[in-house]
């Protein structure tokens, strides 16, 4: 892949896959003559399941935005610093009427780099008065060593008792750089180094930092156990850092990372491999039974990668705007053929694996 | 379409071979999966050792298969390499080694 094509999201290229009806359709149908895939539908009516129902909510995923510092190669936000939408502070103020009632008790603030949003530090300072018990803050790392009205970050997270979970796809640079861009992992080790000087992922600490492994290609995450021993005596040996857990996350074909299985011609055997790896005792902690993820617009989806596909949920409750716990619990969660991402091996979540 | 001996979708059929003799086929897989759990070795060393031998027994199965294990374990390409040539210091020493069968050979018929 050329490097101009990776440095541009596929929405600002205008590429087919930037369309979310587009990319369902190739999900759906597939596009190799011999890729011919169960459905996910079927595959969990095996066990029981007619369709996916929600179970208690516990995670309330706000998505401020898509602009970001970064184009990594697998983003399935397509997010990037062409990418324009974000949050308003009207739209803010609605999650934030939500989150005071809620029943969530954790509040999960994504992007893009969500502090990319100009109104990001006000949403956190209001947030975290709301009494949530874990506040988290995706933090791609780059963007606390990007300009110098970011440098503040690690002491404004640690003011706010905010839960840091980085993305994080190698211990070493090589791998690093070429999945989320040059230079990536050298900002990276110094940001983690900044957030451990405050006392972030330190043993004991409660300045939770967590990282988030990506595979960086066409392959599945390995043991997360396993992963974050190595990760650990990696980071620590070679960069003194430390941090507290590593979440194993599965790439869903979704977006930009869908782009890269087409086009490396590796579409076909990822979605066999998320077939073959499908474990139906991940199927009952998927993340969409206990999330619900909201977009920059305030619109309501079950997970993220819905978000991204546009698939709204089934409920007459469809915007933050008229959130109703009660209602929005009494729907089904729709299913399509990603979904094999969330149920392969371990199973995948945004808080790692869940079986 | 060209015909190969090879089609790395057959990867995908190995599990088949239990359909022509059960038997002999679980207790294969039985053992393969014992044999690669984490033990005195790790699981992650086992990969590479599958690795090294893949390259050995020239399996190309084998060879897409521990490659994408290795992947899969956040193992290097340098060391994936080096367990490559491991393998292959061992296969060309095995070739070496019998060069002292043929030094003995040929003095013992030489004058």
């Amino acid at each position: 892949m050329s490097e101009a094509k990776t440095k541009q999201s596929l929405h600002k290229r205008n590429d087919q896959l930037a369309n979310a009806n587009r990319q369902l359709e190739i999900l759906s149908n597939g596009i190799f003559a011999s890729g011919e895939l169960p459905r996910f539908a079927d595959k969990i009516a095996e066990i029981g399941h007619t369709t996916l129902r929600p179970n208690k909510l516990e995670i309330l995923q706000i998505n401020v935005g898509y602009m970001c510092n970064q184009v990594c190669e697998h983003c399935h936000v397509d997010a990037g610093p062409d990418r324009k939408e974000i949050m308003t502070r009207e739209t803010m103020q609605q999650c934030l009427e939500v989150i005071k009632k809620t029943g969530a008790h954790t509040l999960d603030l994504t992007g893009g780099a969500p502090e990319m949003n100009p109104n990001f530090r006000w949403f956190v300072e209001e947030a975290s008065k709301a009494g949530i018990k874990d506040f988290i803050v995706r933090s791609n790392l780059t963007i606390i060593r990007a300009n110098k009205k970011y440098y503040d970050l690690p002491d404004f997270f640690k003011k706010h008792n905010v839960h840091v979970v980085s993305s994080m796809p190698h211990w070493t640079r090589g791998k690093t750089d070429k999945q989320r861009g040059n230079g990536v992992f050298d900002k990276s080790i110094k940001a983690l180094q900044e957030l451990n000087e405050r006392g972030y992922g330190m043993p004991g600490s409660s300045l939770r930092l967590d990282l988030v492994y990506n595979p960086s290609g066409a392959f599945l995450p390995g043991n997360q156990a396993s992963m974050e021993k190595d990760f650990k005596k990696a980071l620590l040996e070679d960069f003194n850092i430390q941090f507290h857990h590593l979440f194993a996350i599965t790439n869903l074909p979704i977006s930009r990372f869908l782009d890269y299985l087409i086009a490396s011609e590796n579409y076909e055997d990822y979605m066999y491999a998320l077939v073959e790896a499908y474990n139906p005792e991940a199927v009952a902690n998927v993340m969409c039974t206990n999330t619900i993820s909201v977009s920059w617009d305030g619109w309501l989806y079950d997970c993220d990668f819905n978000q991204m596909l546009d698939l709204k949920v089934a409920s007459k409750v469809k915007h933050i705007s008229e959130y109703n716990e009660e209602l929005l619990q009494d729907r089904n969660i729709i299913i399509s053929q990603h979904c094999y991402g969330c149920t392969a091996g371990a199973g995948s979540s945004c808080q790692g694996t869940v079986a | 379409m060209s015909k190969t001996y090879y089609d790395p979708a057959d990867l995908r059929k190995f599990g088949k071979i239990t359909e022509w003799s059960e038997e002999l086929g679980t207790k294969f897989f039985d053992y393969y999966s014992k044999v690669f759990e984490e033990g005195a070795l790790s699981a992650r060393e086992k990969s590479l050792i599958a690795l090294a031998v893949s390259h050995v027994v020239k399996c190309p199965y084998c060879i897409d298969a521990y490659t994408k294990d290795g992947l899969q374990r956040g193992i290097t390409k340098e060391e994936m390499m080096e367990a490559v040539h491991a393998g292959a210091a061992i296969e060309s020493g095995a070739t070496l080694v019998h060069g002292v069968q043929m030094m003995n050979k040929y003095d013992k018929l030489s004058m």
